[in-house]
Parts: structure tokens; sequence; C-alpha cells
């Protein structure tokens, strides 16, 4: 935690705002850090029982404390494989789950801009009609489509493939009616400044479009690639084999009902590198992407 | 260079709006070429349709000498400048200035040359490397400007390129702009529907209203002999004075001269006024009493705000004056000073 800073306002000012008093802050700084610790007290938890062996897990009370186990723990996860899995190391897991959350991410942001873009700043017949089609699929949530969706892909024989995992997530009307929304916002003597200016429909969508939705890209990137990360039920019936699984899948299939049975050392590691990538994702394209919103340009 | 040749152009909205009902204009090369009217009298229509952004429902658009009606607009080979600049906010002044013609498939030492030569003449070349975001007003106009002026092109088309400027930026602006215009020598097409910017830029004026062409001709002309009662109301400011005639007889009129045909609305210009009793001026004209109901001193004119002959009048007399609310005035306007319009609005 930081150096004693109670004082100072987050924003930074080192004076008091008007209407603040020394009291107020000291309680608003306690609500914080008594909130900050609850949510953060399970995941230094989960570290601590990592670092652990099976016996001293198995042998309440737990440690409040690191042990001595992390090494050889995490070594044995990322690259020895974990029994209740099929042998199955974690590196494969991430893997997996990195392709595909990054497959749904930048597929949705694909799909979804290009048909944005065509349904703002094109006319074609049953534009309209075009429109409501996706947006009611809003509507339609995965599971209730899952059984058809599953049927077409054991018939094209995707099960198991990483093409069977991404696909079906990828179309998405949330973020096309954002770029829609966004697009709308583009003042129309743009687009004819660039048409003027010699620029066909590609040029201006690569040349002025994208440029200026980049931020709305590295937000939506965001929160895409956290969603295919946690996806769980569509991951759960199109894998079957072990080294096909995401690392929520395979999270829950180290589990077993008997406490004796599961490796909570290895379940432990596996949760906190599961973790570790979609934080890696927050904390770097945050700051990009708050930067962007910064100096907004438009 | 180029002249553009307007034939019965027509525009239908999906929705059976007609927004332009047949205007026929033929703009000589290198001429300045101004559209004014109240907004929704179809004047930007008309530009964007020069420009190839609408299509056009019937009649044909030359530009030097070609029908370009099927054209698209970056084979016309025009520039236009927007109203609120259309800047590319993402780009650097310079990137704005040469998208065009890097588009064109332009060298790019060429396209270089010409950016760095057209800064020069707009004074922008400070700002090359600055975004639009950080300039004022009125450099991002020149950069708009400097956009239009980089592609060399046959015609410049502008849409109200002033209205977001302050008004003593657009006065600078305006004159600069003319300078260029006649510098350059490109055929330009000016929408506006400030009546003074129409005044000053038109080598040629039209005045439009719904979709229409009421008057066309040299601005002072048009200003001198108002085709209808619209045109005289729009041009110049504060406009003319227009009283109703009923019968060949006005109210409160001292002396009413004689009356060209059976005229139904006298005009007079605020400054053809002249102040004085029956002794104090003299000879043909309209004498009328006129009650005082505001006094606008401005400095070098004052504008007194009356009401007479059944309607409101304005009266301009040069520099103070000693006239106070209330007053009653006789005003006096020469017979050639008058204009007389019919009841359908025209001038007889």
């Amino acid at each position: 935690m930081a150096e004693p800073k109670a004082l100072v306002p987050a924003s930074g000012h080192d004076k008091l705002m008007i209407g603040q008093s020394i009291a107020g802050i000291y309680v608003a700084h306690a609500i914080l850090i008594l909130g900050i610790v609850i949510v953060a007290f399970p995941i230094y938890y989960t570290f601590v029982a990592s670092t652990h062996s099976l016996q001293t897990i198995l042998r309440p009370p737990l440690p409040l404390l690191p042990g001595d186990r992390f090494v050889e723990n995490y070594y044995e996860a990322l690259f020895g494989g974990v029994g209740r899995i099929g042998g199955v190391s974690v590196a494969t897991l991430l893997v997996n789950t990195t392709i595909v959350a990054l497959g749904i991410a930048i597929g949705k942001i694909v799909i979804s801009i290009l048909s944005a873009y065509a349904i703002v700043f094109f006319r074609f017949p049953f534009r309209m009609v075009f429109f409501w089609l996706i947006f009611i699929t809003l509507m339609l949530p995965v599971e209730v489509r899952i059984l058809p969706t599953y049927k077409v892909m054991v018939d094209l024989g995707l099960i198991d493939t990483y093409t069977g995992l991404i696909l079906p997530l990828i179309a998405s009307a949330t973020a096309t009616l954002l770029f829609r929304q966004f697009f709308l916002t583009i003042p129309g003597e743009l687009v004819e400044a660039a048409r003027v200016d010699g620029a066909g429909p590609w040029r201006f969508f690569k040349d002025i479009l994208l440029p200026l939705s980049r931020t709305n890209i590295a937000a939506l990137f965001v929160i895409l690639f956290i969603y295919g990360w946690t996806q769980y039920l569509w991951p759960l019936l199109v894998t079957n084999r072990n080294d096909m699984n995401t690392i929520v899948i395979a999270l829950k299939k180290m589990i077993s009902f008997a406490d004796a049975d599961t490796e909570w050392h290895l379940v432990m590691v596996t949760s906190m590198l599961a973790i570790v990538p979609p934080i890696l994702v927050v904390v770097l394209m945050q700051r990009w992407f708050v930067r962007g919103l910064v100096d907004t340009e438009k | 260079m180029a002249t553009v040749d307007l034939k019965d152009v027509r525009k239908v909205y999906a929705g059976g709006v007609e927004a332009v009902k047949g205007v026929s204009i033929a703009i000589p090369d290198k001429a300045l070429c101004v559209l004014v009217g109240p907004s929704g009298c179809g004047k930007s229509t008309l530009l964007r349709m020069i420009a190839g952004l609408e299509t056009i429902s019937a009649g044909t658009c030359s530009i030097d000498g070609k029908v370009v009606n099927a054209v698209g607009p970056t084979e016309r080979d025009i520039a236009m400048v927007f109203q609120n600049y259309a800047l590319y906010p993402h780009m650097k002044v310079y990137d704005n200035m040469a998208y065009g013609l890097r588009n064109r498939g332009m060298p790019k030492d060429e396209v270089d040359k010409r950016v760095r030569t057209t800064a020069k003449t707009l004074e922008l070349e400070h700002l090359l490397e600055r975004r639009p975001r950080e300039l004022s007003g009125g450099q991002r106009q020149r950069v708009a400007m400097g956009r239009a002026i980089v592609r060399n092109p046959k015609v410049f088309l502008f849409d109200e390129p002033l209205s977001n400027l302050d008004a003593k930026l657009r006065g600078q602006m305006r004159v600069e702009i003319k300078s260029l215009q006649r510098q350059l020598g490109v055929t330009s097409v000016y929408v506006t529907h400030d009546q003074l910017e129409a005044m000053t830029l038109a080598d040629v004026l039209v005045v439009m209203n719904g979709g229409l062409v009421e008057q066309l001709g040299a601005p002072l002309d048009i200003y001198e002999k108002p085709a209808s009662t619209f045109v005289a109301s729009f041009i110049g400011a504060p406009p003319m004075n227009l009283l109703p005639l009923r019968g060949g007889q006005l109210v409160d009129a001292v002396t009413l001269p004689e009356i060209a045909g059976n005229a139904a609305t006298i005009g007079f210009r605020p400054e053809d006024c002249e102040v004085g009793a029956d002794g104090a001026v003299s000879g043909d004209g309209l004498r009328l009493m006129a009650r005082v109901e505001g006094v606008e001193p401005v400095g070098a004119e004052s504008f007194l705000y009356c009401a007479a002959g059944g309607g409101k009048i304005v009266v301009r007399v040069a520099g103070r004056t000693e006239v106070l609310v209330g007053d009653q005035l006789p005003i006096f306007a020469r017979r050639e000073k008058l204009h007389f319009f019919g009841s359908d609005g025209k001038r007889v």
C-alpha cells in the first residue's frame, strides 16, 4: 500500500476543497480501504494457498502468510500437467484461452465495426430491416440458441477446434450498436469532405473512421477480452478433449467432490494464473484508452 | 479555367419535397457567384448538387461545358469549404491538406511542394504540424481554405464558410477570400445567408427564395433595382422600407407622386430618406409624416425607427441626431428613389 497520504485528496491537490473537513476525508478513506480489503482478501488468500503444499491446505487452519512452495507449485502446474485433467499443463490452457479470448474480442470488433459501417453510411434496400435483425438478437442470449448452434458445430465438425470455440460467440449486437451510435455522431460534412477529397468507401473507413474509433475499439477490446476469457457454458459444450479446454473449464474439472481427490494447491495456482491475463489487459489498455478519452479528437 | 452552367435544375427529395424548383444560372469563367437567400430557400441544396453530393432530379449541371450529372464529386474536380470546416480531426494540418492530393495518387514530393506553397500563401506554415483541435476558429477556416486551394480545382464551392466566425474575423476573411479568388482566378460558387457577404463578394449575385431564383445580376444592380419585394427586403441593411398602397393612396402621405402602374406597395431605402419640412427639401417625391419610436445612434450614422404610412419604416441619417422618441418628423424621398411593386410583389 502507498505511503500514508490520507490527508491528500485523490485529485492530488494539496488544499482541501470547499466544504471538505479533515474528519470527512478520514472517514471516506477508511470506507475505501475497508472496501479494498474486502475485495482483495479472497484473492490474497488464494495466492497464499497457491504457495503451500497440498497437505498444509488440507490441514486447517490455512496460514495467513505465503508458504515456501511458490516455485514448485507454479512450475508443476505450468509445465508438469495436472492429473485430474489428463495431465494437461496450465500453460496449454493459458494458450487456449488467450487464443479464444483474442479471437472473440477481435472477431467481434471486426464484424461489428463493419456492420455498423454498412448500416450507418450506406443506403441499401432493407437497411433498417437488417438493423432491427441485429438489434433483436440482443434479446436472444447465447443460452437460448445453444442447442441449434451446437448441432451446427457438430455437423461442421468443429467440436474441439478453436473455430468452434470462437465462431458462435463472435456476432455482437451490443458492439454493433455501440459503433453505430459513435458513427452517427460523425458529422455528415466530414463524410462529404472525404468524398470531395477523393476517398472512396474503403479509404474513408481506413483513413478516417478507424483512427477516430480508436478509443471505442480499445474500450470494447477490454470488455470483450474479459467476456471471452470468462466464457463458461459454450466452451464446456464444445470441447471434449482436455487439451482444448479453456482455463475456466479446466479449473472446474480439477475440482472433485472429494476434497482429498483435489489437488488444491494446483487449483489455487491455476486460479491465480487465470486472473493474470485479464488484469494485464485492463491495466495496460486502461492507460491507453483513458488517454484517448482525455484528448477526444472531435 | 471553367464555367458552371445550370439548366433548369430541380431537386425533389424522396418524400416529395421540392427543394429546388428549376434554376438556371450561367456562371462565367473566373467569376465569384454568390447564392443568397433565407434558410430553406434551396441555396445549399443547389451548391451540393454542383458538388455532386446530391443527385440532380431534373435539368443539367455542366462544368467546363461537360454535363456532370452522373459524375461523382471526386471526378468533378471541385473543392469545397464547409460551414463547420470538416477538417479531419485526427490528422495534422499538413495531412489534412495533403489527403486529397495523396488520394489522387500524386507523387510525394509534388504533394509536399504544393502543401508548402499553399501554406505559405495562407500563412499557415507554422501550423502545419498541429491538429485541428489546437487551432482557433479563424485558423481552422484557413486550413479548410488551404485544403481547397491546394487541389487547384476547376471550381471552388463555399458553403457558408464564415458563419462560425466572430464578426471581426468574418470581415477579414471576407476580404481575404475575395482577393484569393481574384488572384487564383478560380470560378467559385459561394452560399451565404448574410446579405453583406453577398453584396461585397459577388461578381454574380443570385437571390433565391422558395427554391427559385428571385433575381440574378450584379450586386449593385440588384440593390438599385430589386425585382420583387422579397429581394428589396432581403438585400440592404436595414432593408428597404415597404409601405402598402390602398387604392393608389398612402396613409399619412402629405404628397404622393404619380404612382407607376397599379402598384400595391411603395418602397424606399432608409438611406434615401431626407428629413425636413416642406421648405427645407424640395422636389418631386414622397412626403409623409412619421412618428419616431426608436433612435439607434451607431456613430457614423443613426437609424430612426418610425411609424408612418400604415407601417414601420427606418430612416438613416448621417452622424448624430437630435431627434427624440415621440417626435413627429417630416420625411421626404425623391421620386427617382422610389420603388413600386405590384400586388404579386413584382416590380412595376
